[in-house]
């Protein structure tokens, strides 16, 4: 899949890259995947519309165009850039987050967004990528040894657990797990000892019983109510048992594009958001269902081999961060729509009806594609020249 | 850059660990999908049918009553209602308030229908009031545009239009109440469902009801209706013909007056209840209209009954009626000749007791014929005597008398006739030899219902043919009706003599002077009527007024009064009706149940020749039965 370019590899020490040759490396087998994705989604929404681009189909594709444009505008800023900027987009995050604290716009029960008036900015999605960002520099520089330091771990884990704090006091479950499971994989990676996960996670699972009080009563009531669906099924448990009927209705090879009853009159929630897979599902079955997975994991492959490509830690880990966080993004959004976990706010990446997340979603894999193009620039530690 | 070594090395291995994370990850979707949608496809498939589809349940049209000749006694009218849709009302206050600008809405109304708008979902139509006039519907549909949300329904509801007529034998419907469901029939779910609570609408209900049919609705998730899938028409209820002649029956009721009476007249050979009326009555529309809690108490504690059928649900002692039953039983014992006399001086005694007859001075040497005509007590008190009450009794229930007649009509009482076990095991005692002679004369404990007693005389003018009364003319199944087969009754089991001789002492009664109905006789020719009188006493007269003199009837209170009874049969020569008329607390047979007896069989019999001159007898159901027979 990736060419090994032998004009690059030939000149293996040269630190800056003309326009030409960046545009050149853009790996188009990676849009085509993305473009793939997304066009399950336009799909999926023109037949959540009852055959109709409007309200939600035509807006998508926009989104989209949009976001490719930001991807490539991304890509090819030099990865060092990125670097030496990520603390400050770090810090950036924080105030926003803590503005939305302060005056932020109500929304679905939490207060997530900052109206810009052209946009509605989500700090949060922004978090997501400057603590990838964020991390993958802080480790960028580190030996294994200073890995193996604890009190080298220590300032890391405070930048993490600040904005966990403050999206989970928003409160959004959803993203507060994500950016937690995004960066301990970008720990793991930067080669943590696992004892010390354990060590972690033991302490995490000890400490429920106190976050239990910290719970809004609505995510208490969704955490009950997906360890057993059934004792309500017409009250909160509604949305799950009905998303559950529509997947299984599905079967094999579901009931027909447009032809979803259980979407089409109403009985799913959500359907052009959170719940669009299940209208999938429902219209595509088990087949449609196994199609989509596999472009996810095609994407996730590509994330890993571009990491795996890359001569510079920091491209190596943003790349890795991104992806896990992409398929964090997938497998919570299917994995809750199935009733395996907890109903938490998280899209179906690129195929959900919601601006933000696509926008954000893109410049993600705009910072791998960049770790792509720039993968074999030797970068220093502080994001300079090779020093 | 040793160390980067080290790294590389580090971070491939780490990177494939994670991938083998991610892939179990993966795996385990792939293994819940399969699960939903291959193992569980099946039972979530029915989940969202269920969801999808709601079956609603479409009203048949209940059977109509019909009386012998086609009059419709029971039938079914639209019941226009006015609805409200509070989601396309903009104020649901401002809409009730235009709407009572038209029509009259009680606080009460109103205060229901905002009770209800809050339950429902907002499309669902409310019911602000039933039952409107025609004018009052108009009235609406002119204001339609100032009326937003309001729309006019038309509904069915169950209608009587003879009213008060018949009401006993029609019974009503109303609302199905908790008591009632019993039969499974998912008609009985629907909130304007009525079921027959009494007379033939309860015994036919299943028949009339008909079959509901089913329209498969797709409904959304809020339940509002998309679309019709499928729709399967029900089947309407039987029509139900009755036997009964609703002309006769208004002549019966008005003759009957004001009296608390019952009548009842039969075709002797089929059954056929021509006329069965029982005053004072009601109007079954009030039920389905809904009674008001004085109407509801008027009717219910009125000393005269008028909810109770007593044709078939009152019981009086029949008295002198009993007596031909009392003679069939000592001819067929051979304990008395018809030529033996009985020497009556106004009473007889059995030990110490004194037994008194109705005449004072006494009927003189009289044998049977004598003392059916004279109706002698001491003649009947001798013969009951002489063949023991419980061979009389015996009689008496093949005559159909103290049993259950098997009429197709709810809360029959078979009444009383007393046997010596009965005695012992009802009220511990042994029976006294008094006690033969008191209930010889049809007193004492025997009870016997209007009904009844027209089938006693049915079956000792027929010649003895257990015939069992019955008011719808065909055979109701629960889904059909097919024509009645031509009777076949088993026998009394009593000679024809016997019978014969019972016969002749009943035209004595009506056609021989002296007999104690002669003054209400049938001049007549071929009509003539051969009754019985009887006239039952309800208190105990005591020694000291027999010495004083018996009271007459105008001089006690209402409930202290005789019962009149007259049981007949006609024509005399060929006998074809049986009648029985019983006048609650009225006074003496002979002076007020036989004439009005009288008037009916007359009126009867008149209808029928004028309906054979016409030729319209094969609408008759006897002309059917030669076809199907």
């Amino acid at each position: 899949m990736l060419r090994p370019t032998q004009r690059l590899s030939s000149r293996l020490n040269r630190t800056e890259m003309s326009w030409r040759e960046k545009i050149w490396q853009i790996n188009w087998s990676l849009i085509a995947v993305l473009t793939a994705i997304a066009s399950v989604g336009f799909l999926t929404l023109y037949s959540a519309a009852k055959g109709s681009l409007e309200p939600w189909a035509i807006k998508q594709m926009i989104r989209f165009a949009m976001g490719i444009g930001l991807m490539i505008t991304v890509a090819v800023v030099d990865l060092r850039f990125w670097m030496r900027h990520a603390y400050i987009l770090y810090a950036v995050s924080i105030v926003l987050l803590i503005a939305v604290d302060l005056k932020g716009t109500i929304g679905m029960g939490a207060q997530r967004w900052i109206d810009l008036g052209f946009i509605q900015l989500q700090p949060s999605e922004i978090m997501k990528i400057a603590m990838i960002l964020t991390l993958a520099r802080y480790f960028h520089g580190a030996s294994v040894q200073d890995v193996g330091r604890p009190t080298f771990l220590i300032p890391p884990l405070l930048l993490v657990l600040l904005p966990v704090a403050l999206v989970m006091k928003q409160p959004d479950l959803g993203t507060a797990m994500m950016v937690l499971m995004s960066s301990g994989a970008i720990f793991f990676m930067a080669g943590v000892r696992i004892w010390k996960f354990a060590l972690l996670l033991a302490g995490g699972l000890g400490s429920i019983p106190v976050a239990w009080q910290f719970l809004h009563d609505y995510q208490k009531k969704r955490v009950i109510i997906f360890l057993n669906p059934d004792q309500d099924p017409l009250g909160a448990g509604y949305h799950i048992t009905q998303s559950k009927i529509a997947l299984g209705s599905g079967g094999l090879f579901g009931k027909g594009y447009m032809n979803g009853t259980q979407s089409g009159l109403n009985f799913l929630p959500e359907k052009q958001t959170d719940f669009i897979f299940t209208m999938y599902g429902e219209e595509w079955g088990l087949m449609g269902g196994l199609f989509l997975l596999g472009l996810y994991v095609l994407l996730t492959a590509f994330g890993y081999a571009i990491a795996m490509r890359c001569r510079a830690q920091f491209g190596r880990l943003v790349a890795l961060g991104i992806t896990t966080t992409f398929f964090l993004y997938f497998f919570i959004n299917t994995a809750m729509v199935m009733g395996l976990v907890p109903v938490v706010g998280v899209p179906l990446p690129l195929i959900s009806y919601g601006g933000t997340a696509m926008l954000s979603l893109l410049f993600g894999w705009g910072l791998v594609m960049s770790a792509y193009i720039h993968r074999d620039l030797p970068i220093g530690r502080r994001g300079g020249h090779d020093d | 850059m040793y160390h980067d070594n080290d790294r590389t090395k580090l971070f491939s291995r780490r990177a494939l660990m994670l991938a083998s994370g991610k892939g179990a990850l993966i795996s385990a979707l792939i293994a819940r999908m399969y699960y939903l949608q291959v193992v569980e496809a099946d039972r979530y498939t029915m989940l969202s049918e269920e969801n999808r589809v709601a079956i609603r349940l479409l009203l048949p049209p209940r059977g109509l009553i019909l009386d012998r000749s086609g009059i419709a006694m029971a039938v079914n009218q639209h019941n226009y209602r006015v609805l409200v849709v509070s989601e396309k009302s903009p104020s649901l206050d401002y809409t009730l308030d235009a709407l009572s600008q038209i029509i009259t809405l009680t606080d009460h109304d109103r205060a229901r229908v905002t009770k209800e708008v809050r339950r429902r979902r907002s499309f669902v139509p409310i019911t602000v009031r039933e039952n409107l006039s025609w004018e009052e519907v108009a009235r609406i549909e002119v204001n339609a545009p100032d009326l937003p949300g309001v729309m006019i329904d038309v509904g069915q509801s169950r209608f009587y239009p003879l009213e008060h007529l018949g009401a006993h034998i029609l019974g009503y419907v109303s609302a199905v109440s908790e008591n009632d469901q019993s039969d499974n029939d998912p008609l009985e779910e629907l909130p304007g469902f009525r079921i027959g609570k009494a007379g033939v609408e309860k015994i036919y209900d299943m028949a009339l009801r008909g079959r509901g049919g089913t329209s498969q609705e797709e409904v959304n998730a809020v339940g509002r209706v998309m679309r019709e899938l499928e729709r399967r028409e029900g089947e309407p209820g039987v029509d139900l013909a009755l036997t009964l002649d609703t002309r006769l029956q208004e002549y019966a009721a008005q003759r009957l007056g004001d009296e608390s009476a019952a009548v009842v007249v039969m075709d002797i050979h089929t059954g056929d209840v021509i006329v069965m009326a029982s005053t004072p009555s009601f109007d079954p529309n009030a039920f389905n209209r809904g009674l008001t809690h004085d109407e509801w108490k008027e009717l219910s504690t009125n000393p005269r009954a008028p909810l109770q059928n007593k044709a078939i649900s009152g019981t009086f002692a029949p008295g002198s009626t009993f007596k031909m039953v009392v003679a069939i039983a000592a001819l067929e014992a051979g304990v008395i000749s018809p030529e033996q006399t009985v020497l009556c001086r106004g009473h007889t005694e059995l030990g110490s007791i004194k037994f008194h007859c109705w005449k004072k001075g006494g009927h003189g040497s009289v044998d049977l014929i004598n003392a059916i005509k004279g109706s002698c007590d001491v003649y009947f008190y001798e013969i009951a005597r002489r063949v023991g009450f419980d061979k009389v009794a015996e009689v008496a229930n093949r005559f159909g008398l103290g049993v259950h007649t098997g009429i197709d009509l709810p809360n029959e009482r078979p009444g009383l006739i007393p046997t010596r076990a009965w005695k012992r095991k009802a009220l511990k005692q042994p029976w006294h030899p008094g006690e033969s002679l008191i209930n010889g004369i049809g007193q004492g404990y025997c009870l016997t219902t209007p009904l009844q007693l027209a089938v006693m005389t049915a079956r000792i003018a027929n010649g003895g043919q257990q015939v069992v009364p019955h008011v719808a003319r065909d055979l109701i199944t629960e889904k059909d009706s097919a024509p009645r087969p031509a009777p076949n009754w088993p026998s009394c089991g009593v000679s024809q003599r016997s019978l014969m001789l019972v016969r002749k002492g009943m035209n004595a009664v009506s056609n021989e002077p002296g007999g104690t109905a002669f003054r209400a006789r049938i001049e007549q020719d071929g009509m003539w009527l051969s009754g019985k009188t009887g006239t039952a006493q309800v208190r105990r007269i005591t020694m000291r007024e027999r010495e004083t003199g018996v009271k007459k009837n105008d001089e006690l209170p209402w409930k202290e009064r005789d019962h009149a009874l007259f049981v007949a049969y006609a024509p005399e020569d060929a006998p074809r009706f049986s009648i029985a008329v019983v006048v609650e607390h009225g006074g003496g047979g002979s002076a007020v149940a036989a004439p009005i007896a009288r008037d009916i069989m007359l009126e009867v019999q008149k209808r029928e020749r004028a309906r054979v001159a016409s030729g319209q007898n094969c609408t008759d159901h006897a002309c059917d039965h030669k076809e199907h027979g």
